[in-house]
């Protein structure tokens, strides 16, 4: 009923707007078309300029309240380099926007048509064009040179003692895999997948790399520690989007990608600092994935090295959990020996990951 | 080839190569309705065809977006008049995530390839081309009447594509593979994407069609005297967006032949070491690269938003240059600049991938060559700016739409320096930026530069005029509409908020828009129903409008308003006008135009 309203008010507002336009027109055509141009011209020439001045004061109003719920702190290293290059980027274009937007909404309000004045025949000026080729040219080139600069810092090769977490994306959530004491990721093959069968990475459990490789459904992070992501997906393309650390990178199938960041702020730090006791790191696909898309949620934990070594113990290897469930009675032989032995494991685990 | 023979085929009646005085044989067979306006090979005719089909395709593709904005704008509501339509897409009055996806998918498809491709070029290429050139018709008159009718066989699949039982193409607009490949991975990917792909491919055929013809009709009929750089820009425009259109949509083509493949054939090209979780299989596809397509795609994806605007930048500069009585400033930059636009068109596309694993040195290469763009971009503006000045400005509404493509250009275009740059576009890849930016710059200013043509050929197109007053209300609407949509729209991208999220309220850090997107939304139902009232106004004005009465309406000094104001086929009764100047004598030596048919006088002044 109430949709039937709606339609039926917008079509009598139609009507009505469409009876004015028509009536406006054949008033036009009484008065003489000259005239009733002229009185629209300085009508639009009018709103022109209420525009521009509406449009300035809009822009600011926008501003004013949007700023607030933007950005924030970066929460990593690299994250800084980029609200700088962005802060640079807008001063730049900010300038460019007011001056031309300006100039083209006075001058469309200033030159309106008028008996007075007759056009100006001016067809060209090379010193003119030769100024603002140069100068955008320049502008740009500053941009290029801090972007490249910047960029080549973000993407270069990570420092030797950055942590390595391998990232897996799929329909639609993301699983994490630490690799473990000896700090390399066992072996792995697609076909191999098999989550009935705790499998869900396809590891190649005769790999012994893979033994003591630790999968958890949250990322665990140190803070002020390089972490590199080793990013995979196992079925369609996804991305792995960390907005409060300004980075991104896609997950593709077949192809695996990297990307590295050190962060700043544990996740305490950032519930004091943003004043929101509920605040949480979240990980999100920002590549279109299927119709769970927009819910492939996945969170972030970024803590001291005392609180992610506590974190690390209390994790059971993959190869672990799966040998426990086959053989309840024989799991641990495969392994080390005793229950003592495998916290020692995870003892050393954690070293690793601290060097 | 003559004008003649190519007109009418028929080798009895042509009388002589290129001199055309037998102004008898022009009207003299009679037209049926069919041949006349539906398989016509008029070129006028089929620009209106390319234009009525367009129209058709942007209410549809309008209306998706407003859907999918009810459920953005108000994800909690339920409206069980959707159920009603859509039945299971729209359980409960609530879009269904899959019907979210198809919606824009669809809205992107439409919007992109059938309104602002084959709905603007094919609409003005075919109007303006042989009407500004001086040539009775296209080089190939028949060729052209296919493009439209491949494109018409393009729209009939999509269209079909609608209505199959596991819904038409979800993907993106961008089709990415595997996703898009897998129907066990999307429902959309079943024959939905076929579909899609087939309507695709006909498209591809009817744009090379259409792109070949326009390219050949500028290089070889022009009239006598009209030299290439005696062209109006609009023409210089169109030449260049059918260039690109020719070398890229045949990469585009062969990308999505190779995913038909990849679907049915059971072919490795994009596909590698897949698992689906749906159905707990592992495919046997190994050592494809989900990467190959997105290059392919966007080889063609990037010089397509060229495609788009360029027409439109044409369209701008002509209707400023008459409607402020004066010459368009720096003719030959304008040129120069669309020609730089063309070229660099072709080597920036994998700025679209910035964050997919691009070689960090190779991005480094394709950010300055993004960023070069900007220089021809600012250059046009400049110009545009300068013809403005101390002119004698008539604000018709193609006047204000030119303004404010104007406008939009620079805001959109001023965001892509952002985005174009890799260590800014890392933050926004794929968040509400990037749609905020596109849909100003490319979207909405090309549509806007599509309305400026509309309202100022009309009176060629039909011998009427469109309603003014309407007109006027159509445009304040439409440009306050578009500010108050996508201006706030960068905050959201700014907060990282990802694009193709429909509904925000599982995250904690993206779930503040809320207001935003209400307003967002009903601003974009306001511009829509403002958008169908414009073509109302269109379809009553092709009948009822008022009547043109003066050959040359606007004063404008090119070759279409020295033909009859209803021209027939083959556009000039008499001999087709000989040109003697460029198209931009507005107000020299105290004359407020000068047509390009005048001869220069013996005092004249030079420029």
């Amino acid at each position: 009923m109430q949709t039937f309203f709606v339609i039926l008010i917008l079509a009598f507002g139609f009507l009505i707007t469409f009876q004015i336009a028509k009536a406006s027109e054949y008033v036009a055509v009484l008065r003489g078309e000259e005239k009733a141009r002229k009185q629209t011209n300085r009508i639009n020439a009018f709103l022109l300029l209420a525009f521009l001045i509406a449009g300035l004061i809009g822009v600011y109003y926008c501003n004013e309240r949007l700023k607030g719920k933007i950005l924030g702190e970066s929460a990593s290293i690299q994250g800084d380099k980029i609200d700088t290059m962005l802060y640079i980027t807008l001063a730049i274009t900010g300038i460019v926007f007011f001056i031309t937007q300006i100039l083209l909404f006075w001058f469309a309000f200033k030159y309106q048509e008028s008996d007075k004045r007759k056009a100006y025949y001016y067809p060209h000026n090379n010193k003119l064009e030769i100024i603002w080729t140069v100068i955008p040219a320049i502008a740009l080139t500053a941009l290029v040179g801090f972007g490249i600069y910047y960029w080549f810092k973000i993407t270069g090769d990570p420092p030797e003692d950055a942590m390595q977490i391998e990232v897996t994306g799929s329909q639609f959530k993301w699983e994490f895999r630490y690799p473990g004491k000896d700090g390399v990721f066992g072996k792995k093959y697609y076909k191999n997948i098999d989550p009935e069968k705790g499998n869900s990475l396809g590891q190649i459990w005769e790999d012994p790399y893979n033994h003591d490789d630790i999968i958890a459904s949250e990322l665990h992070l140190v803070v002020n520690k390089p972490v590199k992501l080793i990013i995979g997906s196992k079925d369609v393309v996804h991305d792995v989007g960390l907005t409060q650390f300004r980075m991104k990178m896609d997950a593709v199938p077949g192809t695996p990608t990297t990307m590295w960041f050190t962060p700043k702020f544990t996740t305490r730090q950032m519930v004091e600092k943003s004043g929101d006791p509920d605040f949480v790191y979240e990980l999100s696909c920002d590549q279109m994935c299927g119709k769970g898309h927009f819910g492939m949620r996945g969170v972030v934990i970024v803590e001291t090295q005392e609180e992610f070594d506590r974190w690390i113990y209390s994790q059971k290897p993959q190869y672990v959990k799966v040998m426990e469930e086959q053989k309840p009675a024989s799991a641990k032989p495969q392994t080390d020996s005793t229950g003592k032995k495998a916290t020692d494991t995870t003892k050393t685990v954690a070293a690793n990951m601290r060097k | 080839m003559s004008n003649e023979a190519n007109l009418h085929g028929r080798p009895e009646i042509v009388t002589g190569h290129d001199v055309h005085h037998d102004e008898h044989h022009i009207h003299h067979h009679k037209e049926t309705f069919i041949t006349k306006y539906i398989f016509s090979q008029d070129h006028k005719t089929i620009g209106k065809q390319f234009l009525i089909t367009g129209i058709a395709w942007a209410i549809v593709g309008g209306l998706f977006s407003v859907l999918f904005r009810l459920q953005l704008g108000f994800p909690d509501q339920t409206f069980p008049i959707l159920e009603t339509f859509f039945g299971r897409y729209a359980k409960g009055g609530q879009i269904q995530p899959e019907f979210y996806y198809a919606l824009i998918t669809m809205h992107g498809t439409v919007l992109v390839f059938f309104v602002l491709t084959a709905g603007l070029s094919g609409t003005f290429a075919n109007l303006l081309i042989p009407l500004q050139c001086g040539a009775r018709d296209m080089a190939s008159p028949f060729l052209n009447m296919l493009s439209y009718w491949f494109f018409f066989m393009a729209s009939v699949v999509m269209v079909s594509s609608l209505f199959v039982s596991t819904g038409p193409a979800s993907g993106g607009w961008t089709m990415y593979p595997p996703l898009s490949a897998l129907g066990d991975a999307n429902q959309g990917s079943k024959i939905g994407t076929d579909l899609w792909l087939v309507a695709m491919a006909l498209f591809v055929v009817s744009s090379l069609l259409g792109g070949l013809n326009y390219i050949s009709t500028i290089l070889n009929m022009r009239t006598k005297g009209m030299s290439m750089t005696r062209l109006p820009l609009t023409i210089w425009a169109l030449f260049f967006t059918a260039i690109l259109g020719v070398l890229s949509f045949p990469v585009l083509l062969s990308g999505f032949i190779l995913l038909l493949f990849d679907r049915n054939l059971g072919t490795s090209f994009y596909l590698s070491d897949i698992f689906i979780s749906q159905t707990g299989q592992a495919l046997p596809n190994e050592g494809g690269s989900a990467i190959l397509y997105q290059h392919l795609f966007w080889f063609l994806g990037h010089p397509e938003v060229y495609i788009i605007i360029l027409p439109s930048m044409g369209i701008v500069s002509e209707v400023l240059a008459v409607n402020s009585r004066k010459p368009i400033f720096g003719y030959m930059a304008m040129v120069g600049s669309l020609f730089a636009i063309t070229i660099l068109a072709f080597l920036v596309w994998a700025h679209h991938m910035f964050v997919t694993g691009l070689n960090p040195f190779l991005g480094s290469i394709f950010v300055l060559l993004t960023l070069l763009i900007a220089v021809p971009s600012a250059i046009k503006v400049f110009n545009w700016l300068t013809t403005l000045w101390r002119g004698n400005i008539r604000l018709t509404p193609a006047t204000l739409f030119s303004i404010g493509f104007v406008s939009l250009f620079i805001s959109g275009g001023l965001t892509g320096v952002f985005l174009g740059n890799s260590t800014i576009d890392i933050h926004l890849h794929d968040t509400k930026f990037i749609v905020a930016h596109f849909h100003i710059v490319m979207g909405v200013a090309s549509f806007f530069g599509m309305f400026a043509g509309v309202y100022h050929w009309f009176p060629k197109m039909f011998g009427r005029y469109l309603n003014n007053t309407l007109g006027f209300i159509h445009f304040w609407v439409t440009i306050t509409g578009a500010y108050l949509i996508f201006w706030p729209m960068h905050y959201e991208g700014l907060a990282g908020v990802p694009r193709r999220y429909l509904d925000l309220s599982g995250w904690h850090n993206f779930n503040h828009f809320g207001e935003l997107n209400k307003m967002i939304t009903v601003v974009s139902i306001i511009v829509f129903a403002v958008q169908l009232m414009f073509i109302f106004n269109f379809f009553y004005s092709i009948f009822k409008g008022r009547k043109v009465r003066h050959q040359n309406p606007w004063g404008a000094n090119t070759l279409e308003w020295t033909t009859p104001i209803r021209p027939g086929h083959g556009n000039w009764t008499g001999e087709i006008p000989e040109v003697h100047r460029w198209a931009y004598d507005y107000g020299k030596d105290g004359r407020e135009f000068i047509p390009q048919t005048e001869p220069i006088g013996k005092g004249e002044s030079h420029h």
